[in-house]
């Protein structure tokens, strides 16, 4: 295993792999509660809390259970199964604390659980054989990754939401337009750690 | 012999995992139990769950927790009407008297009777006819006939009938007005089941104009008024409007429309019934 620099794992992944802008991992989530920043900053926190646990519980199982019986083909199914199991968890949780977040969530509480970007962080610890520490760490990361991106594009939607904007590119296309642009400030990153 | 053993590892890893995970969910789910008042439960259960909106709560089970806690009235779901208030009535233990159920009614009766000045050739929907230069009617005041309230209901009430007009069968509409609200051209209203007599135009040109365009639309002749007993007709910018609180439902002004502009019940209903 390469050795990595944490402040390495934390820059590439907020900016420089950035689930959302660079990698295109979690869409659905990012377009469907980026309305309003309330809902963005609760959907952000449910999908950090996921994260990092997602990152612990499936380190743990790959290593310990995958990889010495020779099990790895089972990565994929058994860390669906925890994901599905801590976005319930989740889902209790935020039902029980905060009814008008999860009223706000609606459908995207559950949806976590197909969201890419969080299988795709556990899949990618496993690739890139980071330890422990890495592997939760990048989770961590990744997910303060999503957070800042959810805030920028609910800032930017919530402000131009008065614009009057043509009819046809209303809501979603309008999303997306914002999408690109930020999309593309983000391909200044790239470089910024030599490979 | 290693295939059976890589067979029951895996079922022992992923079977162990899976049991873990429920342990751990229903320990959760009776941890952070939320408590809901079984009665909300009940009146979902009564409500016809469309999730209009029309009672002015967002959807069906916002209302029933709003009829719970008497912030939201006990027959507030116009769609379910009477029938639901009713029921809801015996779930809360209280008493529900009948209000007036209303329906939309087309106010319109040109349809193919009514000329197109343009050869309109676009979209299927009479939002997008209306964009351009008031529809492709004859009369900007008509009927577009594309369909946009048909699609829009939500109870598969509506039809569209061969002469290009909506029709409203009585015994599906629950009178929840979201054809209303989408018809770009305001042609329906909402009117109360009792008033019987409509007049199926709301034409404000001129008599020589609209006689151009439409075998129907009222020309603003004041026959009806002058023959009304009740004086419920008023016309006002050439069309005749009948005031519901007079009205008794006699139809001297039916038979004597010469333009066959009012209708005893609008056709419409009766046609779908």
């Amino acid at each position: 295993m390469e050795e990595v620099s944490l402040f390495a794992i934390a820059i590439n992944g907020i900016f420089v792999k950035n689930f959302l802008l660079v990698q295109f991992l979690g869409l659905c989530s990012f377009l469907g509660v980026s309305k309003e920043t309330k809902s963005a900053t609760g959907m952000s926190a449910a999908v950090m809390f996921v994260m990092i646990m997602a990152s612990t519980a499936a380190f743990l199982i790959y290593t310990y259970l995958l990889k010495p019986f020779g099990l790895t083909f089972l990565t994929t199914i058994s860390f669906i199964i925890i994901i599905a199991a801590l976005v319930q968890l989740v889902e209790f949780i935020i039902r029980k604390y905060s009814p008008p977040l999860y009223r706000s969530l609606g459908i995207f509480l559950p949806l976590i659980t197909t969201n890419c970007a969080i299988l795709g962080v556990v899949i990618l610890n496993v690739r890139l054989e980071y330890g422990f520490i890495e592997s939760v760490f990048y989770g961590f990361t990744a997910a303060l990754g999503y957070t800042m991106v959810m805030l920028l594009m609910s800032a930017i939607r919530e402000k131009t939401s008065v614009l009057n904007v043509p009819a046809s590119v209303q809501g979603i296309p309008h999303a997306f337009f914002i999408t690109t642009l930020l999309s593309m400030a983000f391909v200044n990153f790239f470089g910024v750690i030599p490979t | 012999m290693t295939g059976t053993l890589l067979i029951a590892q895996s079922a022992v890893i992923i079977g162990g995992i899976g049991f873990l995970v429920g342990i751990v969910l229903i320990w959760a789910s009776i941890k952070f139990a939320v408590e809901t008042n079984p009665l909300v439960e009940d009146v979902i259960g009564v409500l016809p769950g469309a999730n209009c909106g029309a009672c002015g709560y967002a959807g069906c089970s916002d209302f029933a927790d709003k009829v719970v806690s008497e912030s939201a009235p006990i027959d507030g779901c116009p769609v379910g009407g009477f029938d639901v208030a009713k029921q809801i009535g015996i779930k809360l233990g209280q008493e529900v008297t009948e209000s007036e159920s209303i329906y939309p009614f087309v106010r319109c009766n040109g349809g193919v009777h009514c000329i197109d000045k343009i050869d309109y050739v676009g979209i299927d929907d009479c939002r997008a006819v209306m964009m351009i230069s008031d529809g492709e009617k004859g009369c900007s005041y008509g009927c577009i006939g594309r369909g946009t309230c048909v699609r829009a209901c939500p109870f598969g009430a509506m039809s569209m009938g061969d002469d290009r007009l909506p029709y409203i069968n009585k015994n599906l509409c629950k009178g929840c007005g979201i054809c209303v609200d989408e018809c770009p051209n305001e042609i329906l209203v909402m009117a109360s089941k009792s008033a019987a007599v409509h007049v199926l135009c709301r034409s404000h040109d001129k008599g020589k104009l609209v006689k151009s365009v439409c075998e129907f639309g009222c020309i603003g002749c004041r026959i009806c008024a002058k023959n009304c007993p009740e004086d419920a007709i008023t016309v006002t910018d050439f069309l005749a409007e009948i005031d519901p609180e007079k009205c008794t439902n006699c139809g001297l002004c039916v038979e004597n429309c010469p333009q066959k502009s009012i209708f005893s019940t609008s056709p419409a209903l009766e046609a779908a019934a």
